[in-house]
């Protein structure tokens, strides 16, 4: 892989990005001017609890959104510019140059096909290789992703392997034509935690050693601590905060962040202390609230909270939030949330 | 390409597991329904095969001095109102019975499948579509559908075939768009997708081959309900002509005779309820068998 524009322009590039869905409920604001960029070898994290928009996020870039989704907003790859780009010519995409990983291997793989046919398919589908070059192909993926004995198992079918066998069989899959954007939507969800650590750092070294850029997604700050190198919180399908994971971590600029932060379990906490949660539930998408969709869950909300959504103002270099009260916010990051 | 340098914990988990408790054969021969509906089916095959070689008397000669006979060791089973002799004539009709069978069940399974897989594939208003025309093709007596297809073309074996594939048509359609709609929604079809390849293609090679077993049940239903069908219309005589034996004929031959000689009624009778019990069998064996859930031995 040729490294040639990795400094200037970014590769991929997410601008006002907005998603409605027409659900039964009616229409669902998922996703509300998310933007980012991206350039080779940068890593990013969305970070976030269910259902704040980053899978469909994830979705949105690789083009396989519900047909009832609405997309505003753009999304450009190397400046050539994907909303409402045909089908066909998406898929010549997917898989060649935007890659992804999915959350649960035990199902993300075709239960009726060998593992070495589904990781040589790509090559097929991209490259005009032979069945044969894409086969020693596929071996050489597997070993590189630490499949042992791949050349004598590369015939072998789904189900012979255990979890974190398959998510390094997904991840050869998803590395076959050497894409430039590569995805993990929560790879190590589904893992036992031993296997988690495994698999985070084969997909860094390989993001390393082909000069990928990644978005990684999890709801696991300590995921999210250890593997990116920007990040972005998300909260009711807007990005609350975002900025270098070092500034994110140790400033938290914004409520939700903190709240988020300290409902982590603590190691060495005194025996019965009772996790920290954050007052109240998740907004439903189809009645978002007209301003900040964390106000009505905010300890220090005040009245023009409820107004619009809060502009994302800067409070350090790269580190954006979401938040009319930053000066509350930050000043007193612990005190900042009712418990 | 290197390989890690540290022997990854998951290693030591799951290597060569066999790939089924055993194979099918082995399950398949120990399993009572499935083989019961096996020996009844290919007893009937083998009848209509039999009947392409040998047969013990002409099935089309009439020997009306003959009429009526009772059974006998030139008769097995005795003889017809037109002096035929009923086992040649119950090989004979088995042949008919799945001919119409097959060609009627293969024009339903063709085009029920491509249509349920289309509509499973295109969703909106494609799907829309399908499903209500075969919603409507469903509602539609199939009898009402043979007999007017007969007062356009005539009756015969023809009229019969198209008719009975035609109302085969909706249950494939529906069959298939089902199961092939839970396989779109599973995540290996989202990572095919994300994959780079289209619908065409992920019907073909993902779809297609994880609902065959589904399909393969239904079928053998089908053809079990294809002769039901097949008979009936004979009864009725929109089906097989004379001189072409078939079941359903006799049984309509034997009905103004059911006082006189009730056993006309009973042969033909029990062909088809032998057939139509094979297949039902062996469907529902082949249902616990190809669906690895339901695997149990019976």
């Amino acid at each position: 892989m040729t490294v040639q524009n990795s400094t200037s322009a970014p590769l991929i590039e997410v601008d006002n990005l907005g998603l409605r869905l027409d659900t039964s409920r009616g229409p669902a604001q998922a996703v509300r001017e998310v933007s980012f960029a991206l350039r080779r070898g940068e890593t990013l994290g969305l970070v976030g609890e269910s259902g704040c928009g980053k899978s469909i996020t994830a979705l949105a870039l690789m083009g396989l959104l519900p047909e009832r989704a609405v997309v505003s907003g753009s999304i450009r790859l190397d400046g050539r510019e994907l909303v409402g780009l045909p089908d066909p010519d998406y898929c010549r995409l997917r898989g060649n140059r935007i890659s992804m990983i999915f959350q649960e291997p035990m199902t993300a793989l075709n239960p009726m096909h060998t593992i070495g046919r589904q990781v040589a398919e790509p090559l097929r589908r991209h490259t005009n290789c032979s069945a044969a070059e894409a086969r020693s192909q596929a071996i050489a993926l597997l070993d590189r992703v630490g499949l042992p004995d791949a050349a004598r198992r590369v015939d072998a079918y789904p189900h012979q392997f255990s979890g974190g066998q398959r998510q390094r069989i997904t991840i050869a899959m998803a590395l076959a034509c050497q894409p430039d954007v590569l995805i993990a939507d929560e790879p190590t969800t589904a893992l036992d935690v031993t296997i988690q650590r495994q698999i985070l750092d084969l997909i860094a070294e390989l993001v390393t050693e082909r000069g990928m850029a990644m978005i990684l997604i999890s709801h696991d700050l300590g995921v999210i601590a250890e593997n990116v190198q920007r990040m972005m919180v998300m909260y009711g399908g807007t990005v609350v905060e975002s900025g270098t994971t070092e500034a994110v971590f140790s400033r938290m600029g914004h409520p939700y962040t903190q709240g988020l932060f300290r409902a982590r379990p603590k190691l060495g906490a005194r025996k019965g202390t009772r996790l920290q949660t954050i007052a109240g539930t998740v907004p439903e998408l189809a009645d978002l609230p007209a301003g900040c969709a964390f106000a009505d869950r905010c300890a220090i909300v005040v009245d023009r909270c409820r107004v619009a959504l809060p502009a994302a103002v800067d409070v350090g270099a790269r580190h954006r939030v979401r938040c009319l009260r930053t000066d509350v916010a930050m000043a007193s990051p612990a005190g900042g949330l009712g418990a | 390409m290197s390989s890690p340098s540290t022997v990854p914990a998951d290693a030591q988990v799951a290597v060569n597991r066999p790939r089924r408790a055993a194979g099918f054969w082995p399950r398949a021969l120990r399993h009572r329904s499935f083989v019961a509906g096996g020996v009844l089916s290919l007893l009937v095959l083998a009848a209509a095969s039999l009947s392409l070689v040998w047969t013990p008397w002409s099935a089309y000669e009439l020997d009306i001095a003959a009429k009526l006979r009772p059974p006998s060791l030139a008769h097995w089973l005795g003889t017809d109102v037109l002096g035929r002799d009923i086992v040649s004539l119950l090989l004979v009709g088995a042949r008919s019975t799945i001919l119409v069978g097959i060609i009627a069940v293969g024009i339903g399974l063709t085009s029920g499948v491509c249509l349920g897989l289309v509509a499973a594939a295109r969703r909106g208003w494609v799907e829309e579509l399908i499903m209500r025309m075969s919603d409507f093709t469903f509602a539609f007596p199939a009898v009402l559908s043979a007999i007017m297809l007969a007062a356009v073309i005539g009756p015969g074996m023809v009229t019969s075939i198209t008719a009975i594939g035609i109302f085969q048509i909706p249950v494939f359609v529906r069959v298939t768009r089902g199961s092939a709609g839970a396989i779109w929604a599973r995540e290996f079809v989202l990572a095919a997708r994300a994959s780079g390849k289209g619908r065409f293609r992920i019907t073909i090679e993902h779809v297609l081959p994880n609902i065959l077993s589904v399909l393969i049940v239904q079928a053998t239903i089908q053809f079990a309900l294809a002769i039901l069908a097949e008979a009936a219309l004979s009864y009725l005589g929109l089906g097989t002509q004379p001189p072409q034996p078939s079941w359903g004929r006799m049984l309509n031959d034997a009905q103004s005779l059911l006082f006189q000689s009730p056993s006309l009624a009973v042969y033909p009778g029990l062909a088809i309820a032998v057939a139509v019990l094979g297949l039902n069998l062996l469907g529902d064996g082949l249902r616990d068998l190809l669906d690895p859930r339901l695997a149990r031995e019976r």
